[in-house]
């Protein structure tokens, strides 16, 4: 059947004219969006990025919570509980998780031996500490860190990249060398100095990673500022009086803030990952502080014999940073179509 | 152009100054002594000590001491490997950190652009989503979790390639996949996004007009256009490459400048530390500054005014 058979199909009731109606036709059929509703409509199209959106928010749920669950402590040592295997009550009845491990090639049970009632739904360490409850303490304090890390980047590099493109002209250049002497030299090596002479702590670990952390965000938020305070908008509220701060605050900021998200929810991975890496190579936090950095290093240590030491805590910190870039890539393409990498 | 590399060059310069400077003073304030076991010293010994290594003179003079030597290219001895020049140090165990890092440059650049070619072809096909997956993937891991993770399946369990031991191409394996990963995934992203810009332009379009098949068109025109910008991430490249370098070397106890890093940061070992820094430093900003100036002379279309982009 080819077109004008299936247009002539269409029976002429089903046609009526178009109201001649210059008002109707200039009224908005569906309600205005803000920007931030905006990009939110978008994000939720994105479905991989929704179910990071619901997953992370169980970490962060499981993390305020879940040291308080299993009602073993998870700093209290108990060496005649060491080193056992996970057991889950319900699990234990279909053959897994029933805390039999393998010594020497045989397969034992320690909890039968030893006459252990309770459950350790991930086992526990060498020094009989419940491991279910560090590593949701362990989950806290990496989230705390890459948070404060992630927020502490943001306001320098929103300030710095905003005076320094807001200013422009001689301010912005001398701002410019600076930033481009600091961003010279690789965050690594500072990181790793820091921490050498700082005290070990969440604080010096947070400290160390903002050093050089702000400079992506600056570099951003002045390329934006370039590009925006030129525009007319900017031109009309400037001529209506408006001082600097109503224009940095009215007008940039909520323009920017697109920008800022985007780059923050990608501080927090990585703020993340260099924590973990800090405390694998043995300048994270110190015992009995626990990140899961440290848990996997501590797990490292023993891996061969009691692999799901280091396996839990590598597969929570595997998602935690799976998640939240996903969860980049979606407020990225949501925000800003064109700004995809 | 030449303007534009004399003022990168005087920067680089600047740079390095600083870092070897900051260094220097950090690691006076450091607590702690390298030499192990100091309680057990006399106080004369420990003044020989002292003296041997120079660290009697007053800080300034030390100051001007290193900075001198550094440009001589001395980083120093170290205090934990009997008297060993740092520099022959970091020269005997750049060997292996070489090889695992230009094997992982290599084989996870050509997975990647393979990865982000086929993503781009069948763009919103299973074959986009799995590469994309694998890039995500890529991305998120940690090198020190999949090196970790490798050693326990593939090393300990299957036990079908060597851990932990150094003597044959085939122990460089795993420590070439966990640090390939990286690479993989920033180039699979970089080629997708890349390729599918190129698909959209004009003369990918006049190309296929002129009868040209699908394949003929992306090997012909599309991917040669696509990989000069490839040349930018590189640089990120570099540097995941020695992050990773250090944890997957530990690993693997391969003995390269990254394990040795990692151990002497342990044992106060300042020498070394000093100068795997400044090595560190020395070698990624001269790597960065090379990709940028290649990347001028091959693709004129950037401008080169001042380095902002």
């Amino acid at each position: 059947m080819n077109r004008e058979e299936e247009i002539k199909e269409i029976p002429k009731e089903q046609f009526e004219p178009a109201p001649i109606d210059h008002e109707g036709a200039e009224r908005l059929e569906k309600p205005q969006l803000s920007f931030m509703k905006d990009a939110w409509l978008r994000v939720r199209k994105n479905k991989a990025a929704i179910v990071s959106l619901i997953i992370l928010a169980l970490v962060v749920l499981m993390a305020i919570i879940g040291p308080h669950l299993s009602g073993h402590d998870g700093y209290a040592q108990d060496v005649s509980k060491s080193n056992l295997p996970p057991r889950v009550p319900v699990l234990e009845n279909m053959g897994i998780f029933d805390g039999t491990q393998k010594i020497g090639g045989e397969e034992v049970n320690k909890y039968e031996q030893m006459n252990i009632e309770e459950y350790y739904w991930f086992g526990t360490d060498s020094l009989g500490r419940d491991l279910f409850t560090r590593v949701w303490l362990g989950t806290r304090v990496s989230l705390y860190i890459a948070v404060l890390a992630a927020a502490i980047d943001m306001l320098v590099g929103v300030i710095y990249g905003l005076v320094s493109g807001f200013k422009g002209g001689r301010t912005d250049n001398v701002m410019q060398r600076i930033l481009e002497v600091i961003s010279g030299i690789p965050n690594l090596i500072v990181v790793i100095l820091m921490l050498l002479i700082l005290k070990p702590g969440i604080m010096s670990i947070t400290i160390a990673m903002v050093i050089t952390g702000w400079i992506g965000m600056a570099r951003v938020v002045r390329g934006q500022v370039l590009k925006l305070k030129d525009q007319e908008y900017i031109l009309a509220s400037r001529t209506l009086g408006a001082k600097n701060n109503r224009l940095l605050f009215k007008h940039l900021l909520p323009n920017l803030s697109g920008v800022i998200i985007i780059n923050t929810m990608f501080t927090i991975p990585s703020a993340i990952f260099f924590e973990a890496f800090l405390s694998f190579i043995g300048i994270g936090l110190q015992a009995p502080a626990a990140s899961l950095g440290t848990l996997i290093e501590d797990g490292y240590k023993t891996f061969q014999f009691l692999p799901h030491l280091m396996i839990i805590p590598c597969i929570l910190i595997c998602v935690i940073l799976i998640v939240c870039n996903l969860i980049g890539d979606g407020l990225r393409d949501a925000f800003d179509p064109k700004m995809r990498d | 152009m030449a303007k534009y590399i004399t003022k990168r060059i005087i920067y680089l310069i600047i740079t390095l100054f600083i870092i070897a400077s900051v260094t220097f003073f950090l690691m006076k304030f450091l607590p702690g002594t390298p030499f192990s076991n100091e309680e057990r010293l006399t106080i004369e010994q420990r003044e020989i000590l002292n003296a041997k290594y120079g660290l009697d003179q007053p800080i300034p003079v030390q100051y001007m001491n290193y900075m001198v030597n550094i440009v001589k290219g001395d980083l120093g001895v170290s205090f934990q490997f009997e008297n060993q020049p740092v520099m022959d140090l970091l020269m005997n165990r750049m060997g292996p950190s070489l090889q695992l890092g230009v094997q992982a440059m290599i084989i996870g650049t050509i997975i990647g652009v393979a990865l982000g070619v086929l993503a781009a072809m069948f763009q919103n096909t299973w074959i986009d989503y799995g590469s994309t997956f694998l890039a995500i993937l890529g991305k998120s891991i940690p090198s020190f979790v999949l090196a970790a993770l490798l050693q326990y399946y593939i090393g300990v369990k299957l036990e079908l390639l060597p851990v932990a031991s150094w003597n044959s191409f085939s122990s460089s394996i795993l420590p070439t996949i966990a640090l390939a990963c990286f690479p993989i995934a920033t180039a699979a992203r970089f080629m997708r996004t890349e390729l599918i810009e190129v698909f959209g332009s004009d003369y990918i379009t006049l190309a296929k007009a002129k009868g040209n098949s699908r394949g003929e068109v992306a090997v012909k025109h599309a991917i040669r256009n696509a990989l000069i910008p490839l040349i930018t991430v590189l640089g990120p490249m570099a540097v995941g490459l020695m992050t990773g370098s250090m944890v997957v070397e530990k690993v693997f106890a391969v003995p390269g400048i990254g394990e040795q890093f990692v151990k002497s940061i342990m044992t106060n070992d300042f020498p070394i530390i000093m100068g795997t820094t400044l090595f560190f430093a020395f070698l990624l900003t001269v790597i960065i500054l090379i990709i940028d100036i290649l990347y001028g002379i091959i693709d004129p279309r950037i401008r080169l005014n001042g380095g902002d982009k």
